[in-house]
């Protein structure tokens, strides 16, 4: 299955990496002197997934990908990566990462960039096919100094495709694009899971999570709080919520029914919040002259805010905006994201 | 030596030559000076050694051009550290080892470049006269040795930030160049001076690069002192790269 003239990743020079996890993670901790910043955390990744890492800012996730890519060294627990330590999955080119920022010379061409890390491996891609799917191959001849912060990232990108890696890490890619480079950005980045290409994302922008990830890992306080698809996520924290129209309802027996966990009656239309709404569904069929039912999850940001943030505030949205963390969580991305929804 | 190549170099090599701060002090300084204060008629004439003192002058200038190309070269590792290009690197295969031994051939081909220029300018001035293999041999001795301050450059890339390091490597370097008696005879110093002097870096390296020109009888001191430097300077980069690139 060739595109573009690409086989797919790892085809050719990659020894095979059969059913191996593409990452596996085993009680890791990571601490900074006092700082704990990774608290016991057991993620394992399959091959062709793609997952994003998503968490408010200290929660954790860079450091945990250091530690995936073999920047840094849990204080315990293991890190393996097809089976491999890190450093061994890196030179070999099984793994590559397009980092947060900074990692780039200002004094050298985007081609000269591309070429120099392509050199570094003892396989990689042609540097024109990198730069064209990275659709940087316009500017090849460009001082990487008076590139724009887009266009840097897409150069990252390009040299994290040069060992054609099994699995693709990105450290808040996105991070300072504007909405339609992000877009472009993502893409990309798309086309390229496509085919088939292991990729672990961290991200703070909730959209991207949503849109572009088979599944979310959840941190928080450098713990794994929730992990699953992005629909399981979302119940995981919230539930559901379900709408009926009912007059008289006999509110005591709504609040016993099981995973029930809030109940409000406005006039005549009642409001069950639950973890099951299918049982409360059948219950209010079933046993009442509930009409009108309607069941609506949460968006992932109340999910994101009710399982990242403590306090009254939790679960509350983030328009309270009372709490100290809570206003570490927003960060300014989340407004930008609603308004964009 | 994973990763290393001839191509890489030749990369590295164009980067520095961009830095047009690096060119200017590296090469246009040092045959500035040599023709401002070596080119002095009456040095044609005066002997020093196998030739004159024009040649004398000359083989100085080019190794203080040689140690700033050296040094330079190797506090590129701090611009490289700031800009996170050594942590990108640590996702290649390129083991930090072959990252310095890039560094150093670096460093070695500014340096000699510098040789060359002022070499070259000496050629065309007619002043400088010594035997040809004299002529080859201080050339040699000055760009080979000029590596000792690749190490002193990677020792202070290491340890300072890169807003730093290049005032630091100009300021360290002017004195010690004075201390090695590049620039004024260490004899016209005072007796106290002169004992100082002795125990700066650039003075045994600056006393053997002349030794193929001036002869004599050769002192044990200087190879002690460049020995020395040698180590501290050496030992400095190892510990700091050590530090640099542990996996915390």
């Amino acid at each position: 299955m060739e595109r573009d003239g690409w086989p797919p990743p790892g085809s050719a020079e990659h020894a095979s990496v059969g059913p191996l996890l593409a990452v596996d993670l085993r009680g890791v901790h990571k601490s900074f002197g006092a700082v704990r910043a990774v608290r016991g955390i057991d993620l394992a990744i399959r091959a062709g997934e793609v997952v994003a890492v998503l968490g408010p800012n200290g929660a954790g996730k860079t450091t945990t990908i250091d530690m995936i890519l073999g920047l840094s060294r849990p204080s315990a627990g293991e890190v393996e990566v097809y089976g491999m330590a890190p450093h061994q999955a890196v030179s070999r080119g099984l793994l590559s990462a397009v980092m947060q920022n900074g990692g780039l010379l200002k004094d050298l061409t985007v081609g000269e960039t591309v070429q120099y890390i392509a050199l570094l491996f003892a396989a990689s891609r042609p540097v024109e096919e990198v730069l064209e799917r990275a659709g940087i191959a316009a500017i090849a001849s460009r001082m990487v100094g008076k590139c724009s912060g887009g266009e840097q990232q897409r150069l990252r990108f390009a040299m994290a495709l040069l060992c054609d890696p099994e699995l693709l890490i990105l450290d808040e890619p996105t991070q300072g694009m504007d909405v339609e480079g992000r877009r472009d950005f993502w893409s990309s980045i798309r086309q390229d899971a496509a085919r088939g290409r292991t990729i672990l994302f961290a991200t703070h922008y909730l959209e991207e999570a949503d849109a572009y990830a088979d599944r979310i890992v959840l941190m928080r306080e450098g713990e794994i709080v929730a992990d699953g698809t992005a629909a399981e996520v979302k119940s995981l924290a919230s539930g559901r919520t379900v709408r009926a129209t009912m007059a008289g309802a006999d509110v005591a027996a709504l609040r016993d029914l099981p995973g029930v966990d809030s109940v409000e009656v406005r006039g005549d239309t009642i409001l069950i919040h639950s973890a099951d709404t299918d049982s409360v569904a059948r219950y209010l069929l079933n046993e009442t002259g509930a009409h009108d039912i309607e069941i609506t999850a949460r968006g992932l940001e109340e999910a994101f805010l009710a399982l990242t943030v403590d306090g009254p505030a939790a679960g509350s949205g983030y328009t309270d905006g009372s709490g100290a963390s809570l206003d570490a969580v927003a960060d300014g991305s989340f407004t930008r994201d609603r308004s964009s929804r | 030596m994973g990763g290393f190549s001839a191509a890489v170099l030749r990369i590295e090599v164009r980067r520095l030559l961009r830095n047009r701060r690096t060119l200017i002090f590296s090469l246009v300084m040092p045959a500035m000076f040599f023709l401002i204060f070596g080119l002095n008629s009456a040095y044609a004439s005066q002997r020093a050694g196998r030739g004159n003192v024009s040649a004398f002058i000359m083989i100085s200038m080019a190794l203080y051009g040689a140690v700033l190309a050296t040094t330079s070269g190797g506090a590129m590792v701090s611009v490289e550290r700031a800009a996170g290009w050594s942590r990108q690197l640590r996702v290649t295969p390129l083991s930090p080892v072959a990252y310095i031994a890039i560094k150093m051939l670096t460093s070695l081909v500014l340096g000699l470049a510098s040789v060359a220029v002022v070499y070259g300018a000496g050629i065309l001035t007619h002043k400088p006269a010594m035997p040809a293999y004299v002529w080859v041999a201080t050339a040699l001795c000055v760009w080979i040795g000029s590596l000792l301050f690749a190490a002193f450059g990677l020792f202070v890339g290491y340890l300072l930030p890169s807003e730093n390091v290049m005032q630091l490597i100009g300021f360290s370097l002017m004195l010690f160049s004075f201390g090695g008696g590049l620039f004024i005879p260490l004899s016209q110093f005072s007796p106290a001076l002169r004992t100082m002097a002795a125990f700066t870096p650039l003075y045994g390296l600056n006393q053997l690069v002349h030794y193929p020109l001036v002869g004599g009888a050769l002192e044990w001191s200087w190879v002690l002192n460049l020995i020395a430097w040698l180590v501290i300077f050496v030992a400095g980069a190892v510990w700091r790269f050590r530090r640099d690139t542990a996996r915390v």
